[in-house]
């Protein structure tokens, strides 16, 4: 990792009026990963994102962003990020083609028509060139707003919670484009709420209520919860899940079909814990996910949304 | 810089072409304006119907009813000969004047004994009836001045110890569009250029493509002139529909100078578009600029001296109206088109535009940031 990292923040801090939405929120990300960025509703995901691509000017803390000073040169950053936004960005009543012409002309971008043909073939849409893109189903519009956020082949990706809404497939597609993106030296730093999502990036950053719980990558995140988890199979065990989890040392138990999953921070506990069933239901050791882990820091943290207003 | 505000004014142009109800606004929106303001709005309204209640049919009252009818504010709809009938047309609506001639009214005359004649009017709506009641004694002493020879020439009266010369200037003959059609350009220009323009940044807001663009090389201003020249195109576009309208439709004279009309026009429109701009920071949906707009629509109609007289109003209310800058518009158009005022005599309204415009422009600049929220 000798490589200068392409986002590097540190304590970067946004408030509204009272409210603290982001926390002294450290992040570095090395060129060429792709960062899966976790949270809650309102934990602050989309507000980091928007300071990182100079929408926002942090309250406090410093970064650099492609080596350039988050506070004092926003338009060259800007020049070379591409921010796809949570909600469609581009413009509903102009078709596909002069959306994408629109962007890159807005970019300065030599051989425009060329780029823009590019982005149509590779998009599959060159037959639909011409059609309006609010016309566009969910699955169709998010891979325009790619096409879009990277023809100025920009260094680094910024994603706001980019497959919402879109079905299995699109969203398998769309990932491996992102990860072909990162293949040729993309940075991307994408946020989301789908765990499976998360398991697909290099690395995972995981903020709620503004500031940063976990780092790392999956297994790293995992390994640092110190969760353990027990399945339990038969015996009506998914119905167990609310008296299980009010025992002591059980962190979270949930119903998985008929399966019950139960996780706690102590093993012994644990297996003390679920005893009392031991008769009717079949526990086995099995591995804590990815949301176990989230929802056990999300239960854990404190929210300074609602601390700070009361 | 060039190329990113290209970007923007070509976006902004194929978004107004396919936005059927931009068009019509733009063309249709002066052409309704002219039509209600031009044709159907007349503060001196002529053929108000009259019933006469004449209990002396004779020479002179003929003479008086003729001549009443020949100023054309009066159309005679009946001639009642029972004494209630008047009251009830009043009371109807169906007569705005009842003139009831006294049954000794011709002997009275010839006697010399001033007899009295009685106009009875509807004054709900005072403005509706002012002018023609004004007229009512020159045209009885015209009727009676013909009426009065012979014999009976020595009751006519003498000439008044001061003869008063009425020199009307700029629009003799009181032509209520001379006056109504220019006003137009500044309600037009401050529905389009302030209604608009605020409708088209909240509408990027809402529609969430503002947080696009601005993650984009654009800056705020190029964004904002972007915006600014396709619309500034289309005021162009509805100036000269209602000039041309005033020219041949109206025939309202143009007194002045064309350059001058187009340079207020040009500064009255850059401060309606950074009143748009300033308007479109403070508000949150576009519901909300359409109704801000309105706000600001209403007192430009209805307190900028161009439906109803400046003077008229309170002297609060006319400070108020000082500073909306149709006001100010208004005076200018009306002083160059009816007036042909110079730049000199044009120099302290366009001095407060240019204010305004600095005023309004820092305050657009400084509320548009390259930043959300």
């Amino acid at each position: 990792m000798s490589e200068a990292p392409a986002i590097a923040v540190r304590g970067l801090t946004k408030r509204f009026g009272p409210r603290t939405v982001v926390d002294h929120v450290d992040l570095t990300v090395q060129p060429g990963r792709i960062c899966g960025f976790l949270g809650p509703n309102g934990s602050g995901k989309t507000t980091t994102l928007r300071m990182i691509c100079g929408l926002l000017i942090p309250d406090a803390g410093e970064g650099e962003v492609l080596g350039l000073d988050l506070k004092t040169q926003r338009r060259a950053i800007k020049q070379q990020i591409g921010y796809m936004t949570q909600k469609f960005g581009l413009f509903g009543d102009l078709t596909i083609a002069e959306n994408l012409e629109f962007i890159a002309r807005v970019y300065g971008l030599d051989r425009k028509r060329a780029r823009v043909d590019a982005a149509l073939e590779q998009l599959g849409l060159a037959s639909r060139a011409d059609q309006l893109a609010g016309k566009l189903s969910g699955g169709w519009k998010q891979r325009l707003a790619l096409a879009a956020a990277v023809l100025h082949e920009p260094k680094i990706l910024l994603l706001d919670e980019p497959t919402a809404g879109v079905d299995p497939q699109a969203r398998r597609e769309f990932w491996d484009q992102i990860h072909g993106l990162a293949r040729d030296g993309m940075t991307v730093l994408v946020s989301t709420h789908y765990m499976d999502e998360a398991e697909r990036c290099h690395e995972i950053a995981y903020i709620a209520y503004g500031v940063m719980l976990a780092r790392g990558t999956t297994a790293e995140v995992i390994a640092a919860s110190g969760l353990h988890a027990l399945q339990g199979e038969g015996g009506g065990a998914d119905r167990l899940a609310a008296e299980i989890e009010a025992r002591p040392g059980v962190a979270m138990a949930a119903p998985f079909g008929t399966t019950l999953h139960v996780c706690g921070p102590d093993p012994a506990a644990l297996r003390e814990a679920v005893k009392p069933w031991a008769g009717q239901v079949r526990f086995t050791e099995s591995a804590p996910t990815l949301e176990d882990v989230f929802i056990h820091l999300m239960r854990d943290a404190p929210d300074h949304s609602v601390l700070e207003r009361a | 810089m060039w190329e990113r505000i290209g970007a923007m004014v070509f976006k902004e142009l194929r978004q107004m072409a396919r936005d059927p109800g931009m068009i019509v606004m733009m063309l249709m929106f002066p052409i309704i304006q002219l039509l209600i303001f031009g044709f159907a709005i007349n503060s001196d309204p002529r053929h108000l119907p009259m019933a006469v209640e004449s209990n002396d049919n004779s020479a002179f009252s003929r003479a008086i009813l003729s001549s009443l009818c020949n100023t054309g504010y009066f159309d005679l709809i009946e001639l009642a000969d029972q004494p209630v009938e008047g009251d009830r047309l009043i009371a109807e609506g169906r007569a705005q004047f009842v003139l009831t001639v006294p049954s000794d009214f011709s002997r009275a005359l010839v006697r010399g004994e001033h007899p009295q004649l009685l106009l009875t009017v509807d004054a709900t709506d005072p403005a509706s009836t002012g002018p023609a009641v004004a007229a009512v004694n020159e045209a009885v002493s015209q009727a009676l001045a013909r009426e009065l020879h012979g014999p009976l020439a020595a009751r006519q009266p003498g000439p008044p110890p001061v003869s008063l010369v009425l020199h009307r200037s700029y629009n003799p003959e009181g032509v209520t569009s001379h006056n109504t059609v220019p006003g137009l350009l500044a309600i037009i220009l401050s529905m389009t250029m302030v209604a608009l323009t605020a409708m088209s940044v909240t509408r990027e807001v809402e529609q969430g493509t503002m947080e696009n663009l601005l993650a984009t090389p654009l800056r705020p201003i190029e964004v904002m002139v972007g915006k600014i020249v396709p619309y500034f195109g289309m005021g162009l576009v509805q100036v000269l529909v209602v000039l041309a309208a005033a020219r041949i439709v109206f025939q309202v004279p143009f007194e002045g100078s064309f350059v001058l009309l187009l340079a207020v026009t040009l500064l009255f429109t850059l401060v309606s578009l950074a009143l748009g701009f300033t308007l479109s920071t403070l508000v949150e949906s576009q519901v909300m600029s359409m109704q801000a707009s309105m706000l600001y629509l209403l007192p430009s109609i209805l307190l900028s001296g161009f439906a109803f007289p400046y003077r008229g109003m309170p002297l609060l209310v006319q400070w108020l109206a000082e500073i909306l800058p149709p006001t100010h518009y208004i005076r200018l158009v009306r002083g160059i088109m009816l007036k042909g005022w110079d730049a000199r005599l044009a120099a302290p309204e366009a001095g407060v535009l240019l204010v305004m415009l600095l005023v309004l422009g820092t305050v657009a600049v400084r509320r548009y940031r390259d930043t959300i929220a």
